[in-house]
């Protein structure tokens, strides 16, 4: 088993350090939103992970293309990680939404395009997981999750756009318009220095993750040949 | 070994290749064969229509108890009952013609026929659109009979048609990937539908416009998305489905 590379090693510590910078800037360093008050701290943290995650599942439906173009196992544990790590972070998202949405919206959830698309694409991952799970073969699981993720990669932003027939209630903070947005705020310049560093607090949190379960995806490989040396 | 077979299957593909370069003719032909070869044996057994026939009705009825379908509601929720029937109908009838297939090793023969693959996905795709088209057309007068409602609109047949694309569209290429899975049986439907809600958000908005006599120019945007869902999804479909059934 090889060790941890020492710049990983670094990665880890300025994940936990960058973490901790954020939350200070989110809970401390921001001033208190007037009308919503502390609940709308939860935002800074709601567009780092959502950010990132989305990020994570445009990369995986690139990773999907070059997987079926090389054909190197390699990109499909690429692939795998970055779906792995991008699944939690949304569902983090939704969670933190929904916290917010209770005092903003006055309900858990509501049927708006952002959330039901958000809802969607969370179910459309978990089903390539379940389609990987239900095939042995590794080349087979990395062809067909690749065609999966791809069409769930070109579905979600139609889904999004279909829903969008229904008007949208959610606020659109960042260069956005929409009068019948509830909840929405304009932020002063201490909001913003929080907003940013909450980004590239979780795009490294987001990449750490990421680089220690492609390692993971390496090791449970490696482990996987063993087993069959040792069955031959 | 694993060098032999890479040469076999470099030897295939440019054999494929070669065949390829034929004229369209042949790739009609062969797309052709292929849903003949599934109508016949559909004539035959009868399986899968009677089987998605009953289980629309079926699902109909349920309906029925469930949302109380007095004449006010059904006003709104028509075209909702009408778009899960066929999703529910849709997965059943999917699920079988690849599983047929599957079973007795036929899909392999498929395989092994010296055609271009997207002709056999193209012919699968036809032949599951035309049972569920066969199914939607029987359960259409049904359902008008029952509720007294008149579902022979054109502009309802065309998004009838348009959703049934779509749907069986990505549906195959699916049904051929969730057969080969340990957990064929459960795989597809949980596959299927969360890629498909576009077309099921856009087929049941149109519908429910035709059904309710709203302005055309508002019915245009949800047949619009539905056209370009088949467009895309055909397209992506008939790129990536050799993926899906090599050996």
């Amino acid at each position: 088993m090889q060790p941890k590379s020492v710049l990983l090693k670094i990665l880890d510590v300025l994940a936990i350090v960058l973490l901790g910078v954020s939350t200070y800037f989110a809970l401390v360093k921001a001033p208190t939103e007037l009308v919503m008050g502390n609940v709308q701290r939860v935002f800074y943290f709601h567009i780092g992970t959502a950010w990132t995650a989305l990020l994570g599942f445009l990369f995986s439906a690139l990773l999907s293309l070059i997987y079926l173009y090389t054909r190197d196992l390699k990109w499909d544990r690429f692939q795998v990680a970055a779906i792995e790590v991008s699944l939690v972070f949304f569902l983090i998202t939704i969670v933190l939404g929904s916290i917010w949405a209770r005092p903003a919206w006055n309900t858990w959830w509501t049927w708006d395009p952002r959330l039901t698309t958000a809802a969607i694409t969370e179910l459309i991952y978990i089903a390539y997981f379940m389609l990987r799970q239900g095939i042995d073969d590794p080349d087979r699981r990395a062809r067909f999750g690749a065609v999966y993720a791809l069409i769930g990669g070109i579905s979600a932003p139609i889904t999004f756009y279909a829903i969008r027939l229904f008007r949208t209630i959610h606020p659109v903070v960042i260069a956005g318009g929409n009068p019948e947005a509830q909840g929405s705020f304009s932020m002063t310049p201490d909001m913003l220095t929080a907003m940013f560093v909450a980004l590239i607090a979780f795009t490294v949190i987001f990449i750490d993750l990421y680089w220690n379960r492609i390692r993971l995806g390496n090791l449970e490989d490696q482990v996987e040949q063993l087993k069959l040396k040792v069955m031959m | 070994m694993a060098v032999k077979t890479s040469n076999v299957s470099q030897v295939k593909s440019g054999q494929r290749s070669a065949i390829r370069g034929q004229t369209s003719g042949s790739f009609l032909k062969a797309v052709s064969a292929v849903v003949w070869k599934d109508v016949q044996a559909e004539f035959r057994s009868r399986e899968l229509f009677s089987a998605m026939l009953v289980f629309s009705l079926l699902i109909i009825l349920i309906f029925n108890f469930a949302l109380e379908l007095d004449i006010k509601t059904r006003q709104s929720v028509t075209a909702g009952v009408l778009w899960s029937t066929f999703a529910f109908a849709g997965t059943l009838g999917l699920n079988r013609s690849m599983a047929i297939e599957k079973d007795r090793g036929c899909l392999d023969g498929l395989l092994l026929a010296p055609v271009d693959r997207s002709a056999i996905y193209f012919g699968k795709v036809i032949s599951n659109l035309a049972f569920m088209l066969i199914v939607e057309i029987i359960v259409l007068p049904v359902y008008s009979l029952l509720y007294n409602i008149n579902l022979f609109q054109p502009g309802l047949l065309m998004v009838i048609l348009l959703g049934s694309i779509g749907y069986v569209g990505v549906g195959t290429l699916l049904s051929a990937m969730s057969v080969q899975t340990r957990t064929r049986d459960i795989l597809l439907p949980i596959l299927l539908f969360p890629v498909v809600i576009p077309v099921l958000l856009a087929a049941v908005k149109a519908s429910d416009g035709f059904l309710n006599g709203v302005e055309f120019s508002e019915i245009l945007l949800p047949i619009n998305i539905l056209i370009v869902y088949d467009i895309i999804f055909i397209s992506v479909a008939f790129m990536f489905f050799e993926n899906i059934v090599e050996e």
